[in-house]
């Protein structure tokens, strides 16, 4: 059963930017409710999209990770990030439920 | 079978379900555990705690009505069917449930200003909520818009981490109590500007500035990193729509005083609802929980003594 994947600012490049297949990364943090509420579609996604897609979270409460976190310009959370070769191919801001976030997700992961 | 569906997991639904599952019924509850308590940073005014989190209330919420037996589902519900004298529920992971009464909780969604920019920059400056996003604007500056408690209380909060905060209402006054409205009142950090509206918000990859329908300090620009807007909330309708209830002009479910909509079988209870005088809090959501908990109880149990009045008048 695929569940996301936790990441730091020491495996962000292997699990991200060096992956194969797309990865949407979710930047997170502890103190927000939207977030927790995301986390349960996100499961559901992985489930769901196993084969076609990763999906990864980074706490971006984390001091190790600020760093991460400025590079993308996260500047409001929940926020989903579509990584493919590297590079961001699309954002999601905000909380969507799973029957808005996967279509938005198989689109963009064709 | 379960006997309460409840559709919702703020104070509204979770007050419900503990309620309920103290009457012996069994129920269900779909939803994130806090609603929007789980965005609040501070709670002044629920009974017995002077300060509380919105977070830990949120948590002890959701492990109370745990501790008495309800199933929490935190999953959004996708259809609601009505067959054969109950209901038919089914969820985005498309688990079924079937319950003999329904109470609708699902409460309310921030509302949009509806300005340009706002769509674009949302995320990338412009946010709904000063809790989630308040960290990433340290030492910069912002702009809350509204003049509600959720405004003032967001403009205090963002106060110990931007270095300057606008809180700008189009009314001359704030609506906020007075408790939110002399913290901002008193804190250098905040300028109020009364009477204002925001037309546009503009920048490049972030957002730079906010134009004002009058000028402030001289000018209708005003630069700011991030924009806050607290206007207010909507009652979120699609789930509604499906169930039929009669709504106000605002779109919230109307309900009567034990919480009964225009359907039988259907209860409802929270900032979605006309009831409580449209007081939207959490000690009226609570309230409402409760007494929709007591009518279906009596409802079940068949204890109507309402209907039995009627009858013997007929």
């Amino acid at each position: 059963m695929p569940t996301p994947i936790t990441l730091t600012n020491k495996n962000f490049e292997e699990e991200v930017i060096k992956s194969d297949l797309p990865v949407l990364v979710d930047f997170w943090a502890p103190w927000c409710g939207p977030c927790r509420m995301m986390a349960s579609v996100l499961d559901e996604l992985a489930a769901r999209l196993d084969g076609k897609l990763k999906v990864a979270k980074l706490n971006v409460e984390e001091p190790d990770h600020q760093a991460l976190a400025m590079e993308y310009m996260i500047q409001s959370i929940p926020n989903l990030k579509l990584f493919r070769s590297g590079k961001v191919a699309k954002d999601f801001i905000g909380f969507r439920p799973i029957e808005v976030l996967e279509p938005e997700v198989e689109e963009a992961v064709k | 079978m379960y006997d309460i569906a409840i559709i919702g997991a703020g104070p509204a639904g979770l007050s419900a379900s503990v309620y309920a599952s103290r009457y012996g019924l069994k129920n269900v509850v779909f939803g994130f555990p806090g609603g929007l308590t789980s965005e609040t940073h501070e709670i002044g005014n629920w009974l017995g705690t002077k300060l509380l989190n919105g977070q830990e209330f949120a948590k002890n919420s959701e492990e109370h009505a745990k501790s008495l037996g309800a199933q929490i589902v935190p999953t959004l519900v996708k259809t609601i069917e009505r067959k054969d004298g109950h209901f038919n529920i089914e969820t985005q992971k498309a688990e079924k449930f079937e319950a003999k009464t329904m109470l609708l909780a699902m409460g309310t969604a921030h509302r949009r200003l509806e300005i340009e920019g706002e769509k674009k920059f949302h995320g990338r400056g412009v946010s709904y909520c000063a809790t989630c996003d308040g960290f990433f604007f340290r030492g910069k500056t912002v702009a809350v818009i509204g003049g509600g408690d959720a405004a003032a209380e967001g403009a205090v909060f963002l106060a110990d981490l931007a270095s300057q905060v606008y809180l700008i209402h189009r009314r001359d006054e704030l609506r906020a109590e007075d408790y939110w409205g002399n913290l901002v009142k008193n804190n250098a950090k905040i300028k109020i500007i009364y009477s204002t509206n925001v037309l546009e918000i503009t920048g490049g990859d972030k957002v730079e500035s906010i134009r004002l329908d009058k000028p402030y300090d001289g000018s209708n620009e005003l630069k700011v990193d991030g924009v806050f807007i607290e206007i207010g909330a909507a009652p979120n309708i699609e789930l509604l729509k499906l169930c039929k209830v009669d709504l106000d002009e605002g779109g919230y479910v109307i309900i009567d005083t034990s919480g009964k909509t225009s359907i039988k079988g259907i209860w409802a209870a929270g900032d979605l609802t006309t009831g409580s005088d449209k007081f939207r809090q959490i000690v009226t959501a609570a309230s409402e929980g409760a007494i929709a908990a007591h009518s279906i109880k009596q409802f079940l149990k068949g204890n109507n003594n309402n209907t039995q009045y009627l009858e013997k008048a007929a």
